[in-house]
């Protein structure tokens, strides 16, 4: 791993993308900034040195610094990670930094990834569309281990919104499911709790912006911090569009 | 453009599990709720809880004949008699419920195995039989402090899993969620609470809601301890901040902060308990098992606070590990094998890799105790509602509820967050049910003129005076140091020295960013008083407390004294006065009489008072330090005397 390359102290240099759209004189470009390195230094710590020693106007997002959160999503030399747990002794000495593309710029590397995914969570009503109301008396409905693995994997995405940015086709319709909008249909989609049928996901799912949209570069499978299985849930998501059910019907139609 | 003034019925502050929870019940009650919150809710803090939630199940065998009394007990006995005894009660109770409908939510909680399993209790590798009956049920894996297995898991995902799903419920119920805002003054007439001014942390403008009932759920305050907490790091304490801002509403037993023995060093980030409840050992430099000799009936799995004690002190005896950062300690979790570490412990394996470049299965993990949980916070009564302000609550972690008193029990945080949010928020809509909104706005506007004024006179002052970050870091070095694991009366008295140096500094501070907008200089400038404050009332709160009682230990009185303290520490400090004032009030009933915790020392100064003469002064002098009237009489919830039929 990374610490266990030769840490001789080198000067970095980042070179970060600026715009402050509050401020009607701003406009956007990059400013250069330099460090010495340390050990063990991960981009957290690095942003935060480069805002508190030499520019304190600097905006980026960081909360859980342990890659749980998902907040601090950003270009890292051109390609979309989690800053947190991106240590400099795997990058160049020369960095640049980028906001996410397609989420909506707050300022600088802050961007509005809230937005985006109460948005995709809305259109594709990601919560369990259930049966019967919760019975606080009754014992909890019993699931395999299995199944609950299963969920749980789907479920770990964290809207970091990396997949969307490195996303082609989000790239050019912000409104395209993308992998974290794919991986929560079929999350939801998986869980035996939840009672919509196939011709109830099929408009979700089938549509441009679901999973025939896709043209199959599938970045976000190689950017994704948590490495979830984007490939298989968009084999998944595809076999279930193209099931018997909708053939059924269509040839019935 | 924001309008100047909002209106909602109910406005939560902070959108982790407690709020999020609360908010949904006050929506399905009919109510207009908006939720402001510093990040995407989806951030909140809630999402870093890792190994449990602990509910007394009893789906397992290690867990027979687990029951919401024996799970009061274990409460109490952690709390090391610190906690409100009749809401240990109805928290105990309501947990099960809690989780059940967080599996009604979505949660994919783990499930038992019916059949043969593999597990590690005690350093020792067992075979179970699961019953084949109770294949599919919610799984509960072993914690600190507990009689039982009690705490159910989503892998080392639990806060996540459970804050995504209760999430996708605020998103199904439409309730409106404001992220990038930030409370920054509660609006009141000096009776009642009318709302919040908020700054946007988008614009940075300043803008007033107006509520009915307003709740204060914005989780701890670890950040006052600087680098040296497992907390994100938008834990500042905002909410207990702005509720000590009023002079009217007190903060309980703010010197009662917990540190969790297993957080990976030397970057803070948790490991979670789950690890040891999973059969994880902790080891010296010479890879000896030390907590087997100073616990040896819990071992690894006393209390966090007891854990932690005897972690520092095998440090200070010379055994701990060197490093660059300072000494740590070993986690070994290597017998647990890669396949389990990759399915029920799959969170820690990734941070082994991401944030000390190793594999847990093959490596040791450094480990060292680093603040954890704030058990004090908003004091309020049993339905939530805050001392001193009618339509003011708070819940969760930003609340002193108190279930928790001296230490909490791991798992238990996560479990009282959506106990709490449903009850509280039971009880936030009733109280909007019964009360018509106010808008006389002259409070509101004057509210905000002060809070831009604020801003403003940051933004003015010029010349070399200390930087914001400088003040944060040495804070943080005063509290770790002086206000940490073990205290006593000389450091305390440093540290209050040490951080009224610091609030003088502060109102000397100045900010080089001048940009228009958010200005995040400006922003953390505006929320570092408050910190300050908070830290003062943490330290002098310890320095008066001449006892050690849980996570508060003193060096220079290492026993508990119920004798003279077995009561709860209320602090009060309006903005403009120049020191806090404190008071005490009782526990609350007790009905478990004080005694041993079953770890940890067996030596106390007992209480001579009947146990009859304190209960009779409870209601009395908590009414007299300002806890409005509860909806059900005091006591009504407490099972009296349920406990002797399992206590061992």
């Amino acid at each position: 791993m990374s610490q266990e390359r030769s840490q001789a102290a080198r000067r970095l240099r980042f070179e970060i993308f600026r715009f402050n759209p509050e401020d009607e004189n701003s406009v956007p470009h990059t400013d250069v900034f330099e460090i010495d390195e340390t050990p063990f230094m991960s981009l957290y710590i690095a942003l935060n040195k480069i805002r508190e020693t030499q520019d304190p106007g600097l905006q980026f997002d960081f909360v859980c610094r342990s890659a749980t959160c998902g907040s601090c999503g950003m270009m890292v030399n051109g390609r979309p990670a989690l800053a947190c747990r991106t240590l400099t002794a795997d990058l160049p000495e020369s960095i640049q930094l980028y906001p996410l593309p397609v989420f909506k710029l707050v300022g600088d590397l802050s961007v509005d990834t809230g937005t985006w995914f109460r948005g995709m969570s809305e259109r594709t009503e990601a919560w369990i569309h259930e049966r019967a109301a919760f019975d606080p008396e009754a014992e909890e409905e019993r699931m395999s281990d299995d199944i609950a693995e299963a969920i749980y994997e789907g479920d770990r995405c964290i809207e970091c919104g990396c997949c969307v940015a490195s996303c082609g086709v989000a790239n050019v319709d912000a409104d395209f499911l993308a992998g974290a909008g794919l991986n929560r249909v079929a999350r939801f989609m998986m869980d035996p709790r939840d009672q919509r049928s196939d011709a109830d996901w099929f408009d979700i799912v089938a549509g441009e912006q679901g999973v025939f949209g896709c043209v199959g570069m599938m970045a976000c499978a190689d950017v994704c911090p948590k490495e979830l299985p984007l490939l298989e849930v968009n084999a998944y998501l595809r076999r279930r569009a193209l099931g018997a059910r909708f053939l059924k019907r269509d040839r019935g139609g | 453009m924001i309008a100047r003034l909002e209106t909602t019925d109910v406005l939560v502050i902070g959108a982790g599990l407690a709020g999020e929870r609360c908010a949904i019940e006050a929506a399905a009650a009919g109510h207009e709720a908006m939720i402001l919150s510093l990040v995407p809710p989806r951030r909140s803090h809630s999402c870093a809880a890792q190994g449990g939630m602990q509910a007394s199940l009893g789906n397992c065998v290690k867990a027979e004949g687990d029951g919401p009394i024996v799970h009061f007990l274990d409460t109490v006995r952690g709390s090391d008699w610190g906690a409100d005894q009749e809401v240990a009660s109805i928290f105990a109770e309501e947990a099960p419920v809690a989780v059940r409908e967080l599996a009604h939510f979505g949660v994919p909680w783990s499930r038992v195995r019916g059949g043969r399993n593999h597990y590690f209790i005690k350093g020792e590798e067992v075979e179970i039989e699961e019953a084949l009956e109770n294949d599919g049920l919610i799984g509960q894996r072993d914690f600190g402090g507990t009689a039982k297995w009690r705490a159910c898991y989503a892998a080392a995902g639990t806060g996540h899993a459970a804050l995504y799903a209760v999430d996708s419920e605020v998103v199904r119920l439409g309730v409106t969620v404001r992220d990038r805002t930030e409370a920054v003054a509660l609006i009141h007439d000096g009776s009642r609470c009318l709302g919040a001014v908020v700054r946007c942390l988008r614009t940075g403008r300043h803008f007033a809601v107006m509520a009915k009932a307003t709740v204060i759920a914005t989780g701890g305050y670890g950040r006052i301890y600087g680098q040296y907490t497992s907390n994100a790091t938008i834990n500042e304490g905002t909410g207990a901040s702005i509720a000590l801002d009023t002079g009217i509403v007190p903060l309980g037993n703010m010197e009662a902060v917990q540190f969790h023995p297993t957080t990976l060093s030397p970057s803070g980030i948790l490991v979670t308990e789950g690890c040891r409840g999973d059969g994880g050992f902790l080891l010296d430099k010479n890879l000896h098992r030390f907590m087997v000799e100073a616990e040896p009936k819990k071992q690894e799995l006393a209390s966090r606070d007891v854990v932690s004690r005897h972690m520092v002190q095998c440090i200070r005896d010379g055994n701990g590990i060197d490093s660059p950062y300072g000494p740590h300690l070993w986690l070994d979790i290597r017998h647990l094998g890669e396949e389990h570490l990759r399915t029920k412990l799959l969170e820690v394996w990734d941070i082994c890799r991401d944030f000390a470049g190793l594999n847990p299965a093959e490596k040791l993990v450094p480990v060292r105790p680093t603040q954890h949980y704030s058990m004090g916070g908003v004091r309020v009564n049993k339905d939530g509602e805050a001392y001193g302000l009618a339509g003011l609550f708070a819940v969760g972690e930003a609340a002193c509820w108190d279930m928790h008193g001296f230490n909490r029990l791991g798992g238990n945080s996560l479990a009282e967050t959506l106990v709490s949010g449903r009850l509280v928020g039971r009880r936030v809509a009733e109280h909007a049910s019964g009360f018509a909104l106010r808008t006389d706005t002259g409070h509101a506007f004057d509210a905000i003129a002060a809070a831009e004024q604020r801003a403003t006179d940051w933004m003015s002052r010029s010349g070399g005076g200390p930087s914001i970050y400088e003040i944060r870091d040495a804070l943080g070095e005063i509290m770790m140091g002086k206000v940490g694991i073990f205290r006593n009366g000389t450091e305390l008295q440093d540290a209050v020295t040490g951080i009224q140096v610091l609030l003088n500094d502060c109102d000397n501070a100045v900010l080089r960013c001048k940009d228009p907008g958010v200005n995040p200089e400006l922003a953390f400038a505006l929320r570092l008083k408050g910190m300050l404050r908070l830290a003062m009332t943490v330290a002098l709160g310890a320095e008066a407390r001449t006892e050690s009682r849980g996570a508060h230990f003193r060096s220079d009185f290492p026993l508990r004294n119920d004798q003279d303290w077995l009561n709860r520490t209320l602090v009060r400090w309006a903005e403009h006065d120049s020191a806090p004032s404190f008071a005490y009030e009782p526990t609350g009933l007790i009905d478990l009489p004080p005694g041993h915790r079953g770890y940890g020392s067996d030596e106390r100064i007992e209480m001579t008072a009947s146990i009859d003469s304190h209960n009779e002064s409870v209601l009395r002098e908590q009414t007299g330090h300002g806890r409005l009237e509860s909806a059900d009489p005091m006591g009504s919830r407490l099972r009296r005397g349920a406990w002797k039929s399992v206590a061992q």
